[in-house]
């Protein structure tokens, strides 16, 4: 496999902007003037990704991280916005014209025993993408499928064993080399690791971004556990009810959050350690998050915020906060946004 | 006496393709009030050593023998599987990882929890009703009225976790048992039920049996935490001095490689390496051994008897033939 | 803990050597799983070899040297069986059948060739127009086996596809594709089937002389448009509940053309239920095919199935002498088939199950 040439340019490989999902959920209203009810799972999100860096995308369920992924990848179709890739829009592709775009974006599934087809041999399975995309002859197909076993700490031995023959952590590696077959640019990896054990965990976030360096990769890292995203993103954006509510580089974010939703999903992680978690201050958030189908008014965290009462004249349950840049002056390189009244 | 003592459980599944020890010899004791966490990862015995607790391993193909199980006095494996429903529920009451599948879809809230109380303490409907109200407040639900109308897919995922909870508290039992309670929940939700369930404890005495991966969570929950890995025991131990001063090797790797907040983001996370031993196909000696460090010779064959490390004034007992050493290098270094 | 992880240095390696040793290892398919887990299941296997050699038995029935089935030898009432110990064979062969298709005129040949005139006695004794029940029932299985593979390809082939496109397309070209099962459900076919065998047996030697359909294809065909509905429902189903899978999303990221995702993804993941759903169809089309028989609806004397058999064996019930052998052997054959493939299909949804892969 051979290294992308990075080019010298400063367009971002990935580049979001106002990205909206919204499904239809049944309708309400009379029997004749009814309209669509809709659930707005991603609403007017944007960001940057830059060619060998990771982005973290963090929420709870249902923040629209997921759709997020799956819109990027042409999996859902965009309700708005746009998504481009080198600069060329993805959105307006049809299936015919996304083929090429696939060699450059690939994704990594959450559940590594439904991602992998049973029936298929490891063989079959790393030498698919290879047939749909290439005119390389099945045997040179194994060959390379040998090499992605191996690129990926498997034993290229094992080409035609079987999904159920290998452990959790052994099949997100085969999930790993069918996403490298095409050897892409940008793999989104949807919570990659959320399935594994602890100590397999490690194993694939380490290779992951072993992998980085050597094939110079971006990764868009969806995740819900914060202190994994630590340790592979560069950045991270926190999304909450579809919207990002707080985006900047890791140290930013992990040791001066400004959002108050961000700063509860630090403080919510259970830390291996009795002295820190007897003596640490938890922010424990009342409630649950509301319906994307009928999101609160304003803010949409206003609901479980705790600072809410403390903003004058109701702007927290009236205004919805833009997502505005914070303390640029210290950090120009590295924008730290928030989307909150809180000053 | 201790309030539930387990001697020697082994369960093990005989299925054609060979026998499978699930639980090998796994001895422990709950003292009344107290939070053990049992910390394991998938498929090393700690889900099922608490299934053979409730009494509800699969027979056939599982095979549960232990010395004894004494809970209150009785041994659990005496007792008739009549007798033995009545104890769960009402005595040991147990929770799931997850509330969605363990709540009936067609009944509503209100009535899966009266049954619990019609059932083990024959009261009547209305009397039934007024407790379960008071129970779903007990575990912080607005509204317990209304909520008991409710059915179970009108709920959120933490809301259906606390209906589990009111629902094996509603007997007053002795002894919860939370398999993975959190698991299937956010982070913030999470906070909420342990924080939910360490208030409980202290309230109404109840002992628990907390099994997790994440040993974050027993960290902020458990008085005593044990350790298994392949169906065994490897290492038990207060929380305190488990979490600063681990010894048995896979202790120490299970620790290490929870990613944090602290410590350097750039360098590699530190890892187990090779994959989760084959419980039908388990090796000689010690099941760690092949992905140990520190593994040696004599690690590969024999029995890997649980032992207090001599000198150590904390109640620990490890089953690693190098505790003693590893523990006296480490504690050293400290 | 290593903080490095083992690689297997490539560079310097055989790669053919390496294909080779890879070779040798050779996994184990979820099929060659559930074809050990069959064969543990004692009663399943068996009845999968009783079927083997029932199927091997009617394919090879002109070769075998039993009596014509249709040779009649009137006598005023059915002889009874002749146990074998009795009167193994004699030489009253007579080569009298229907008309027959080039191969097994030339089976029949053959076999006269190699046994001459020599044929089994009566081991299950005759019929009232003195016709030998066994060659019968043999005989007559092999309707039953055709009406088998019929529906069988017609479900593999149409129901199948029909579902699984239907599932994975989803949407309106799924409601409609769905609505027009319903319709084709709706339709009684058993008048449907009367229906237009009447219009056969009107119009039978004009279809005969210039189409060439007689009705013993209106039957078959009768039979096929019937017995792909159900199957494409179920494996619609299927595909509905597969198709948001991650492996199919993950094919799609790929950029996998429907189509293969349709046969290199979705059907062979959907056969184990296929198979399954087959072995527990083909008993009800074997008694569809004796009910249309029965009626008079579908074969036709002098040809023989086993639900002209029972109408044979109707017809010998009466008050005054009971020719027991008339009805028990036909309706053990039939009885037994039907059990075998009944727990046959059983064992096949046990082995096929992968939620019990690995434990017995």
């Amino acid at each position: 496999m051979s290294t992308p040439v990075t080019k010298a340019t400063d367009q971002p490989l990935l580049a979001v902007r106002d990205l909206s999902k919204h499904f239809e959920v049944g309708r309400s209203g009379g029997l004749f003037s009814s309209r669509p009810r809709l659930l707005r799972a991603v609403e007017g999100v944007s960001f940057d990704l830059h060619r060998g860096q990771t982005m973290g995308l963090v929420g709870e369920s249902g923040c629209g991280k997921s759709t997020t992924a799956r819109c990027i990848v042409g999996l859902q179709r965009a309700s708005s916005g746009s998504i481009r890739l080198d600069g060329e829009e993805l959105t307006t592709l049809s299936a015919r014209q996304w083929l090429p775009h696939r060699r450059r974006v690939q994704m990594i599934f959450q559940d590594p025993y439904a991602s992998l087809d049973p029936r298929q041999t490891v063989g079959s399975i790393l030498a698919e993408p290879l047939a749909i995309h290439s005119t390389e002859r099945p045997k040179a197909r194994r060959l390379r499928a040998m090499a992605l076993l191996d690129a990926v700490g498997l034993n290229p031995r094992h080409l035609n064993r079987y999904p159920h023959e290998f452990s959790g952590g052994q099949r997100q590696r085969i999930g790993i080399a069918r996403a490298l077959a095409l050897e892409p640019e940008l793999i989104i990896c949807d919570e990659p690791v959320s399935a594994l054990d602890v100590s397999i965990q490690a194993q694939v976030i380490n290779l992951l971004k072993e992998l980085q360096q050597r094939f110079n990769l971006a990764y868009l890292f969806i995740a819900h556990d914060l202190a994994v995203v630590r340790h592979i993103c560069e950045r991270v954006a926190v999304m909450y009810l579809g919207r990002i509510v707080e985006e900047a580089d890791r140290d930013t974010l992990f040791t001066n959050p400004a959002h108050p939703y961000t700063r509860a999903l630090l403080s919510a992680i259970p830390v291996p350690d009795p002295a820190a978690e007897a003596t640490r201050n938890r922010i424990l958030l009342p409630g649950d998050v509301p319906s994307p189908v009928d999101p609160p008014n304003g803010c949409p965290f206003h609901p479980r915020c705790m600072h809410a009462p403390e903003i004058p004249a109701d702007a927290c349950t009236r205004d919805r906060p833009q997502l505005l840049p914070r303390d640029t002056a210290s950090r120009p390189d590295s924008p730290h946004h928030c989307a909150c009244h809180l000053p | 006496m201790a309030l539930l003592d387990v001697q020697n459980l082994s369960v093990r599944f005989d299925t054609q393709d060979g026998s499978v020890r699930a639980v090998d010899g796994v001895s422990f004791q709950l003292e009344e009030g107290e939070t053990l966490g049992l910390v394991g990862e998938s498929g090393s015995g700690k889900s099922v050593t608490n299934l053979a607790l409730m009494g509800l391993v699969p027979a056939p193909p599982g095979v549960v023998q232990a010395d004894h199980i004494n809970f209150a006095g009785r041994d659990l494996l005496t007792l008739t599987a009549e007798e033995l429903r009545q104890l769960r529920g009402n005595e040991i009451s147990m929770i799931f990882q997850d509330p969605m599948t363990s709540l009936n879809p067609l009944l509503t809230v209100g009535r899966q929890l009266s049954e619990v109380l019609e059932i083990h303490q024959g009261l009547s409907r209305r009397e039934a009703d007024r407790l379960c109200a008071a129970g779903l407040a007990d575990v912080g639900i607005p509204e317990p009225e209304t909520r008991l109308a409710a059915y179970p897919h009108e709920l959120s995922g933490g809301m259906r976790q606390r209906v589990m909870i009111a629902m094996a508290l509603l007997c007053k039992p002795r002894v919860l048992i939370a398999d993975e309670p959190t698991t299937a929940l956010d982070v913030t939700i999470q906070a909420q039920i342990l924080e939910l369930m360490t208030d409980l404890r202290e309230r109404h005495g109840t002992a628990i049996i907390l099994i997790t991966h994440d040993l974050g969570v027993v960290a902020g929950c458990a008085d005593r935490v044990h350790v298994m890995y392949a169906g065994r025991l490897v290492e038990t131990a207060p929380t305190a001095p488990l979490f600063s001063l681990p010894v048995h090797p896979y202790t120490r790797g299970l620790l290490a490689s929870v990613p944090t907040l602290t410590g350097d983001p750039t360098s590699a996370l530190s890892s187990i390496e090779g994959q989760p031993p084959d419980l039908a196909n388990l090796p000689a000696g010690c099941a760690f051994a092949p992905r140990c460090d520190y593994a040696e010779t004599r690690c590969r064959s024999g029995p890997m008897p649980l032992e207090a490390i001599p000198g150590e004034s904390a109640p620990r007992t490890v089953a690693c033939l190098l505790a003693t050493e590893i523990a006296a290098a480490s504690g050293g270094a400290r | 803990m290593r903080a490095n992880n083992e690689r297997w240095d490539l560079a310097g390696r055989d790669m053919e050597a390496l294909l080779a040793e890879a070779a040798a290892l050779q996994g184990e398919s979820l099929w060659q799983d559930a074809r050990r887990r069959l064969r543990r299941n004692r009663t399943a296997w068996w009845s999968l070899l009783f079927l083997l050699a029932f199927g091997l038995l009617s394919l090879c029935a002109p070769l075998l040297p039993i009596p014509s089935p249709v040779a009649l030898d009137l006598q005023t009432e059915p002889m009874p069986p002749i146990a074998p110990w009795t009167e193994f064979g004699n030489h009253n062969y007579t080569r009298e059948y229907w008309e027959l298709s080039a191969i097994d005129s030339a089976a029949v040949d053959l076999r006269a060739a190699i046994f001459d005139d020599w044929q089994t006695g009566s081991w299950m004794g005759r019929d009232s127009k003195g016709r030998d029940i066994l060659s019968r029932i043999v005989w007559g299985s092999r309707t039953s086996i055709i009406v088998a593979l019929i529906a069988t390809l017609c479900s593999l082939a149409i129901g199948v596809t029909y579902g699984a496109f239907s599932g994975l397309s989803g949407g309106r070209i799924d409601n409609l594709m769905m609505r027009i099962v319903d319709v084709l459900y709706s339709v009684p076919f058993i008048f449907v089937v009367i229906f237009l065998i009447t219009i056969v047996n009107e119009y039978r030697t004009e279809l005969e002389d210039n189409w060439g359909i007689g009705r013993e294809t209106v039957f078959y065909l009768v039979i096929g448009a019937i017995y792909w509905l159900t199957m494409a429902r179920v494996v619609r189903g299927q595909v509905l509940s597969l198709k948001n899978s991650e492996f199919i999303e993950a094919a799609r990221v790929l950029g996998a053309s429907t189509r293969r995702i349709l046969f290199v993804h979705l059907v062979p993941n959907v056969l184990s239920i296929v198979i399954v759903y087959l072995t527990l169809t083909i008993p009800a089309v074997m008694l569809f095919e004796a009910f249309l028989s029965f009626l008079g609806l579908g074969i036709e004397p002098p040809k023989v199935s086993w639900g002209l058999l029972a109408v044979d064996g109707t017809e010998a019930i009466n008050p005054l002498r009971i020719f027991w052998w008339l009805v028990v052997f036909p309706a053990a054959a039939m009885g037994s088939v039907l059990l075998a493939l009944n727990i046959l299909g059983d064992g096949l949804r046990d082995a096929l199950d992968p939620k019990l892969r690995g434990k017995d």
